[in-house]
C-alpha cells in the first residue's frame, strides 16, 4: 500500500507583514521591512530597541472579550490564524461531527505566554502569592494555544505542542504530517505562535549577544547573509496551514496549495546556542527531508533558509547548504524572509513555510532583503532585496533552534 | 458604603474583569449558570472584590456564593462591618 500524501488546503497568519495572508504575501514580494523601533513598552534601558512587532491586531475580531482575556497573545495570535485557516479550507466541525475525531492540532511555541510569566513574576513579588491569577499558568503554557483551538474548532484528533525554540513550528508542521501519513488523523491544523517581545526576553537575548543593536536603523537591522550582520531581530506572529489526507481533499474539490513532501531532523549535540561549525547537523536534517521526499538535491528549486542574521548562523547555514547539496548548491536560490519579518522563534518555521506555499503557487521567491556587502563566508545565491519570478516545483525550508534542533521542511506543487 | 454602590461596582467588574455582557447581569444571575462563569471566574472575581473593596473573603465563605446578590451580600456585610 502507497504511503498516504499530505497537501496544503488553508492558510493563515498574523505577522509583522500584515493581518492576512493576502497582505503578508504582497510585502513579501515587494520586500517591505516590518522591523521598527518598540512601541510596546519603553525601550530606552535596553541595548537592543528594535523589534518586528504586530501592530494593530485586535483579538476580538476573532473572539469575544471573555475568551481574549484569558489567554495569553500568544494564543490570541494563534486563534487568529487558525481561524483564517479554517475558513480558507473550508472545513469546518460541529462537536457531534464523526470527521471531527480525525482532525488535530500541532501547535509549535517557542517560550509560551511569557508576557504573562513576567507580569505575574511582578505581580508576586510585588504583592504576594494571594494575588497570582489563577489563570497564570494556563496563560503561560506553550500547549495552551492549541488547546484553545481544539476547543474552538472542534479538533477532537491529536493535539500536540512541539516546543523546540526556533525550530518548534517546523516541528508542528512535520509531526502533522507524519499523524495524517501514519493515518492518525485525516486533518490537521498545524502550526506556530510567537509572542515574546517583552522585556525579560529582550534583555536576555541582548545579554547573550544575539540581537541586532542596529537601533537607529530598524528596517535595515535583519540583514540575513550580509557581511555586517550584527545579529537577529525578535519578531511575534502566528501561522497555520491546514494540512489533510491527500485523496479526502481531492474528493471534497478543496483548494490545495502544495504538498508536504519530506521531513528531516537532527540534533547538532554541540552547544546551547551555537551551531555545530561547519554545519554537520543542519545538512544531515537537510538529507533526511530529501530523503524523505524521494527527491536528488538538484530537484530543489529555491530554500528558504533559517537565515537569522546572527554572524553564525547564516555561515554555517551556508556551509550545511553546501555540504547538504554539494555542486548543486550554487545553482538554488536561497532567501531568508526574516529579513523583512523578523525572527518569529517559534512562529518562524510555520510563516516560513506559508510562505514557501504562496511562493510555489505564484513562482515569485521572496527576497533577503538589506543585503548589501557580500560576506566571502555567504557565497550563494541569496535572491538580494528583490522577488524574483521563477518557475519552481520544490522547496525546502530549514528550521533551527537553540539546543542544538535542526529541522527541514520539503514542500511541492500540486 | 450604601448597597446601590457595591451594586453598581460589582456589575462594573464582571463586565470589565469578566468580559461579562452588560446586559445579561441581573443581581439574581447566578454565576455559573446564567453568566456561565467557571470555576476560575469565580476566583477571579473574588480577588478583584477584594481589591476593589479592600476586604478579605475566606474561601469557606466564598464557596457558599452563587448569585450576584449573594457576593453583594458578603462586600456589604464586609465593607460596613
Amino acid at each position: 500500500m502507497s504511503r498516504r500524501r499530505v497537501v496544503v488546503t488553508g492558510l493563515g497568519t498574523v505577522n509583522p507583514l500584515g493581518l492576512n495572508v493576502a497582505d503578508t504575501w504582497k510585502n513579501a514580494q515587494a520586500g517591505t521591512s516590518g522591523v521598527k523601533r518598540i512601541s510596546r513598552f519603553d525601550p530606552s534601558d535596553f541595548k537592543a530597541q528594535i523589534a518586528a512587532e504586530v501592530t494593530e491586531f485586535d483579538p476580538e475580531q476573532y473572539m469575544p472579550t471573555k475568551e481574549s482575556r484569558r489567554l495569553d497573545r500568544n494564543a490570541q495570535l494563534f486563534w487568529a490564524a487558525a481561524d483564517q485557516a479554517m475558513t480558507d479550507s473550508g472545513l469546518s466541525y460541529d462537536e457531534d461531527d464523526p470527521e471531527a475525531l480525525r482532525a488535530g492540532v500541532a501547535c509549535g511555541s517557542g517560550i509560551g505566554g511569557i508576557i504573562t510569566f513576567q507580569d505575574e513574576v511582578g505581580v508576586l513579588l510585588d504583592r504576594g502569592p494571594s494575588r497570582v491569577s489563577p489563570l497564570a499558568i494556563t496563560k503561560i503554557i506553550s500547549n495552551m494555544a492549541g488547546g484553545v483551538a481544539s476547543i474552538q474548532f472542534n479538533l477532537f484528533g491529536p493535539n500536540i505542542c512541539t516546543v523546540t525554540a526556533c525550530a518548534a513550528s517546523a516541528n508542528a508542521i512535520g509531526d502533522a504530517a507524519e499523524i495524517i501519513r501514519r493515518d492518525d488523523a485525516d486533518v490537521m491544523l498545524a502550526g506556530g505562535t510567537e509572542a515574546g517581545i517583552v522585556e525579560l526576553s529582550l534583555a536576555s537575548f541582548a545579554s547573550a549577544r544575539a540581537l541586532s543593536t542596529r537601533n537607529d536603523e530598524p528596517a535595515a537591522a535583519s540583514r540575513p547573509f550580509d557581511a555586517d550582520r550584527d545579529g537577529f531581530v525578535m519578531g511575534e506572529g502566528a501561522a497555520v496551514l491546514i494540512l489533510e489526507e491527500r485523496e479526502r481533499a481531492i474528493a471534497r474539490g478543496a483548494t490545495i496549495y502544495g504538498e508536504v513532501l519530506g521531513y528531516g531532523m537532527s540534533a547538532d549535540g554541540y552547544h546551547i546556542t551555537m551551531p555545530r561549525p561547519g554545519g554537520a547537523g543542519a545538512a544531515r536534517a537537510m538529507q533526511h527531508a530529501l530523503r524523505d521526499a524521494g527527491l536528488e538535491p538538484a530537484a530543489i528549486d529555491y530554500i528558504n533558509a533559517h537565515g537569522t542574521s546572527t554572524p553564525a548562523n547564516d555561515s554555517t547555514e551556508t556551509a550545511a547548504i553546501k555540504a547538504a547539496f554539494g555542486e548543486d548548491a550554487k545553482n538554488i536560490p536561497v532567501s531568508s524572509t526574516k529579513s523583512m519579518t523578523g525572527h518569529l522563534l517559534g512562529g518562524a518555521g510555520a510563516l516560513e513555510a506559508l510562505l514557501c506555499i504562496l511562493a510555489i503557487r505564484d513562482g515569485v521567491l521572496p527576497p533577503t532583503i538589506n543585503y548589501e556587502t557580500p560576506d566571502p563566508e555567504c557565497d550563494l545565491d541569496y535572491v538580494p532585496n528583490e522577488a524574483r519570478d521563477s518557475d519552481i516545483s520544490f522547496v525546502m525550508s530549514n528550521s533551527f533552534g537553540f539546543g542544538g534542533h535542526n529541522v527541514a521542511l520539503v514542500f511541492g506543487g500540486v | 458604603m450604601e448597597r446601590s454602590a457595591i451594586e453598581s461596582k460589582m456589575v462594573d467588574l464582571l463586565v470589565e474583569e469578566l468580559g461579562i455582557e452588560r446586559d445579561k447581569i441581573t443581581m439574581a444571575a447566578k454565576f455559573e449558570e446564567d453568566l456561565e462563569v467557571d470555576s476560575l471566574g469565580v476566583v477571579e472575581l473574588l480577588m478583584a472584590l477584594e481589591d476593589n473593596f479592600d476586604v478579605n473573603i475566606p474561601d469557606e465563605e466564598a464557596e457558599a456564593i452563587t448569585t450576584v446578590s449573594e457576593a453583594v451580600d458578603i462586600v456589604e456585610a464586609k465593607v460596613n462591618a
